[in-house]
């Protein structure tokens, strides 16, 4: 479970979160919806830990630890994940070695046996496979000329190999056909289950159809405003965010 | 001490003062002493201390040493390494390691003394050069012919003081399939002074395939010269590696003449010594002559690592690939000047130089010195040079993934590097490069 309480940050001097309260309870899929500019994405950010932002007030509970008190990485191997709006490129780094790399690090952090070269090809292999993800891109160079749903797609890869308790999607849905959207949507539902939470950051109801959430909160200014079940969102859809807009102004 | 009278001058104060000419001045009288009466070198070695002595050492008042001034760094210019007894060349064949796992013909050198040749390859002959010397072997003049490297002081320095090397050979028409291997190594616990010189002809039609690598664990202070001269069509692929002891001071320089249609490429890894400057003179004096240089430095502490380079296209139809990557942590000092020519004939060249350079420590420094000379108008020349730090947000997306800061550090690092490294084609070469260097990686702190 994941309880956010009074969250308050700044980014050189702006305010960006304003007292944010959200719980994501174990095994929900919530979903936040709200205008550019109401902070969902630094909201992500602040989850995973970038270091860019100033966290004046507030706690982010991770079944009870708090992760403000953690690096990145530490949080990483504590079970979050940042699937990333924009996945970055890292020329020179095969894709495979991103991912020994990444699930030796965690396991490692965990105290767990590091996974042996056939072991680790098979969990890529069957993986990769459910995401329509070929050998060809595997081989490349992380992210590097991949078009905007072979990143996220690669994104979700790593979310299954990694399989952690808390997952952040922001703007999943950007930049995907309809096609990738399915493929990426299966790919987290088949991650769903009765421990691990989900939060979905999107300005579009349309991947909700797809991934359908337990929870909507809408987010203005910082804060969550409203909050309701799955129609929520559809009600969104309908009629914009004008009203959020300038009930927080 | 030789001077000339005719260029002394009362303007120009009396460089030779300094502590860097006068102790190369004594060493080289001594030196001289050594050699055998009626050596066929002696004039060429007085010519070139001459040279040197006219002007005195270069220092940062000269354009090509600005940013490494040798005067300084030869304030305490050990002399020549004498040659070495039996027990030492076992004991410093022992303990080479660099590269020792690719499959080679081996040629060792010892404190600056060849020691050990193996059993050569077919199509390939090798002539020392105390023979060379004695005997003014025409070879030798080939050096000559490369115009951009005249006057050089760390070339007039070899030339004074060389007291062995080879002459490598590589038959018309033969392809040779093993790598050849030349370890200098130094072995020894006071610092001393070395002078080698290698020159590699490789006929028309011919290939080869060589590695060069420095080691050792005493403060050496080696100036190696390497010339290759190619034929039309040859093609040569040259490994260098660097991993001279934390103290030494390492000199090299390596010029090419290259004919119509060879294809030649070279690659230096830096990842040993306490200062060093490579320097490469390449003259395209063929048409259409394929060139690609690669280079990693990776320096730490006091450090500083110089890498100079220039091209010269002289004819039509040239291609150059130049491309440097420098690491530079702790307080250390890097330098890359290159500079691209093309001469009027020279139309139809296509030249592109790239150094980039991550600075990884507070104290790092780094001086980037990219030039083109371009006299012909129909060409294709492009230069870059890059100073930057790792990036915060690939920095941020690989700890979102778990690796905590060292392991995501040393995975950009190598991911840096490595894209000068993929240049080498040797397989086995590259991907013993490419341990060096994780493992130069693993050792920082």
């Amino acid at each position: 479970m994941i309880e956010i309480k009074n969250l308050v940050v700044e980014i050189e001097g702006n305010r960006i979160l304003n007292g944010l309260d959200l719980t994501v309870a174990d095994g929900e899929v919530a979903a936040i919806m709200g205008p550019n500019g109401s902070g969902k994405s630094t909201l992500s950010y602040v989850i995973a830990g970038k270091e860019d932002y100033e966290v004046l007030d507030g706690e982010i509970l991770l079944d009870g630890e708090n992760l403000l008190e953690l690096e990145a990485y530490e949080r990483a191997s504590k079970g979050v994940f940042l699937a990333f709006q924009y996945p970055l490129e890292i020329p020179g780094v095969a894709t495979m070695s991103f991912l020994k790399a990444i699930l030796n690090a965690q396991r490692k952090a965990r105290e767990e046996e590091e996974l042996t070269t056939p072991d680790f090809l098979r969990l890529v292999r069957g993986a990769a496979e459910k995401l329509e993800i070929n050998q060809e891109m595997l081989k490349r160079a992380l992210n590097v000329g991949f078009s905007g749903g072979e990143k996220k797609r690669m994104e979700i890869l790593q979310m299954a190999l990694l399989q952690p308790k808390f997952c952040i999607l922001d703007e999943t849905d950007s930049g995907l056909d309809i096609d990738a959207l399915r493929i990426v949507s299966e790919g987290v539902n088949a991650l769903r289950d009765e421990k691990r939470a989900f939060l979905v950051i999107t300005h579009y109801q349309r991947l909700l159809n797809h991934i359908v959430p337990d929870t909507v909160h809408v987010m203005s200014k910082g804060r969550i405003v409203r909050s309701g079940g799955k129609e929520l969102a559809l009600e969104l859809e309908a009629s914009g965010y004008a009203e959020y807009s300038t009930e927080a102004a | 001490m030789t001077t000339n009278p005719a260029t002394e001058s009362a303007e120009r104060p009396a460089a030779q003062n300094f502590p860097a000419d006068t102790r190369l001045a004594q060493h080289f009288d001594d030196f001289r002493s050594r050699l055998p009466d009626g050596d066929g070198s002696v004039v060429r070695r007085l010519e070139a201390m001459e040279d040197i002595q006219r002007v005195g050492v270069p220092n940062r008042r000269v354009e090509e040493w600005k940013y490494t001034d040798l005067r300084a760094f030869l304030h305490e210019a050990a002399a020549p390494a004498s040659r070495p007894d039996a027990a030492t060349v076992d004991a410093a064949r022992k303990s080479a390691h660099v590269l020792a796992d690719v499959p080679a013909a081996r040629i060792d050198f010892v404190n600056g003394y060849l020691a050990d040749a193996a059993t050569l390859p077919e199509g390939v002959s090798v002539v020392p050069l105390s023979k060379a010397l004695a005997e003014a072997h025409p070879a030798l003049a080939s050096l000559d012919q490369v115009e951009v490297a005249n006057g050089n002081a760390l070339i007039d320095l070899n030339t004074a003081f060389v007291d062995d090397g080879i002459i490598v050979q590589v038959a018309a028409g033969h392809e040779i399939g093993e790598v050849l291997h030349l370890r200098f190594i130094n072995h020894g616990n006071t610092p001393f002074a070395t002078a080698t010189r290698v020159l590699v002809l490789v006929e028309k039609d011919a290939a080869l395939t060589i590695a060069e690598t420095h080691e050792g664990h005493v403060a050496a202070q080696p100036n190696s010269l390497v010339a290759f001269v190619l034929g039309d069509s040859a093609r040569v692929e040259h490994v260098r590696v660097n991993a001279e002891g934390a103290g030494a001071i390492a000199l090299s320089t390596l010029t090419a003449l290259l004919g119509g249609e060879a294809d030649f490429r070279s690659f230096n890894l830096v990842a040993g010594s306490a200062v060093s400057r490579h320097q490469l003179f390449i003259a395209c004096q063929g048409e259409n002559a394929r060139v690609t240089i690669g280079g990693v430095t990776m320096i730490r502490g006091e450090d500083h690592a110089d890498t100079t380079l220039v091209l010269d296209h002289a004819v039509p139809g040239g291609e150059s690939r130049e491309l440097f990557k420098t690491i530079v942590d702790g307080d250390a000092t890097g330098v890359f000047q290159g500079k691209i020519i093309v001469r009027q004939d020279a139309q139809k060249t296509d030249g592109r130089m790239m150094s980039a350079a991550l600075l990884v420590s507070p104290g790092a420094t780094m001086y980037n010195k990219p030039e083109l000379e371009i006299w012909a108008d129909d060409v294709q020349c492009a230069h870059g040079a890059t100073c930057g730090e790792l990036d915060e947000d690939l920095l941020f997306y690989l700890s979102a993934r778990g690796l905590p800061p060292a392991e995501a550090e040393a995975l950009l690092l190598q991911a840096f590097i490595g894209e000068a490294i993929e240049l080498v084609e040797h397989e086995s070469m590259r991907e013993a490069l490419n341990a060096l260097a994780v493992k130069r990686l693993e050792n920082r702190s």
